[in-house]
């Protein structure tokens, strides 16, 4: 057995594990530590696929800043209280186990039947243009803002959107707020009136 | 080199783990992460079947879907919040109403 296989046999056994862990826990803030444990293995599969950028990417985005929002989110919430509640659709749970195995065969034997054999890569070494190397930033980089400029643009309007949307969601009417805007468009509504009977006179 | 069918195989048993997740879990943030583990195994095999071809596009494609999954956290986050001030719960059973 090689290192690499055992390496791959290491990490794919963690993420599995905490996997497991983020289904199974009770409590939510257990959920996300098992799935920044689930992220930071994937991260280091990605780098013996040659994809560094992304594994950067995956540490940064999901493991810094995604993870963190849940956690944020968790904590404000308080949500330990949730925790005795009785489940309403407990047929689901019977549900599940066979679901796994049926889905997990399914797929296997999908993945048996497809030809796996790699494509070598140019080496790294040796005055190669990085832009031919897979994986590196200044081929991500070439793809992204080429071929793939739409996806890229597409991208940044969905994130404003997210922005605007997640604002305009989290925010808190107070009363004062409110009274305030009703009694302005009130005023309004008079002034737009007082000069229409102006213009009338 | 390990060979491309045991990462899709990691990736199906992953995907497998997040589907019965939201089917066992009823905390809408427990929830969430399932959907989260989901699209962290599709992932997987996008890099996967990058290397198969060596070819930069499903790294790409991973990068799109970490923009959609940040955004989709975003949201979805707000949407917690605002569930939780007008129900004060976060079970989904007690939330069946499209309003809040």
């Amino acid at each position: 057995m090689e290192f690499s296989h055992i390496l791959f046999l290491g990490l794919a056994a963690l993420a599995v594990v905490a996997a497991f862990n983020v289904i199974l826990q009770r409590n939510p803030i257990y959920s996300a530590i098992g799935l920044i444990v689930v992220l930071c293995s994937l991260a280091a599969l990605f780098l013996t696929l040659s994809a560094q950028f992304i594994a950067a990417m995956q540490i940064i985005v999901y493991a810094g800043a995604i993870m963190v929002l849940f956690v944020f989110v968790i904590m404000l919430l308080n949500v330990r209280a949730e925790e005795t509640r009785m489940d309403k659709q407990k047929y689901l749970k019977w549900l599940a186990a066979p679901l796994f195995l049926a889905l997990l065969a399914e797929v296997m034997a999908v993945v048996r039947y497809v030809n796996l054999t790699p494509q070598p890569l140019p080496s790294a070494n040796g005055g190669v243009n990085p832009q031919e190397v897979l994986g590196t930033v200044e081929n991500i980089a070439f793809g992204m803002f080429t071929d793939y400029l739409i996806p890229f643009e597409a991208a940044s309007i969905l994130i404003l959107m997210a922005i605007v949307g997640s604002m305009l969601l989290a925010r808190r009417e107070k009363k004062e707020d409110v009274e305030r805007i009703e009694k302005a468009l009130v005023a309004q509504q008079e002034e737009e009136q007082k000069y229409e009977e102006e213009v009338a006179a | 080199m390990v060979p491309l069918s045991w990462y899709l195989a990691l990736s199906a048993v992953l995907f497998t783990i997040g589907v019965i997740g939201v089917l066992i879990q009823r905390n809408v943030i427990s929830l969430f992460m399932c959907v989260e583990l989901m699209l962290n195994a599709v992932n997987i095999s996008l890099i996967a079947f990058s290397r198969l071809h060596a070819n930069v596009t499903g790294q790409l494609f991973v990068f799109i879907v970490m923009a959609v999954a940040a955004a989709e956290a975003a949201v979805g986050l707000a949407i917690i919040i605002a569930l939780f001030r007008s129900r004060e719960t976060l079970n989904v059973d007690e939330a069946d109403l499209l309003k809040l």
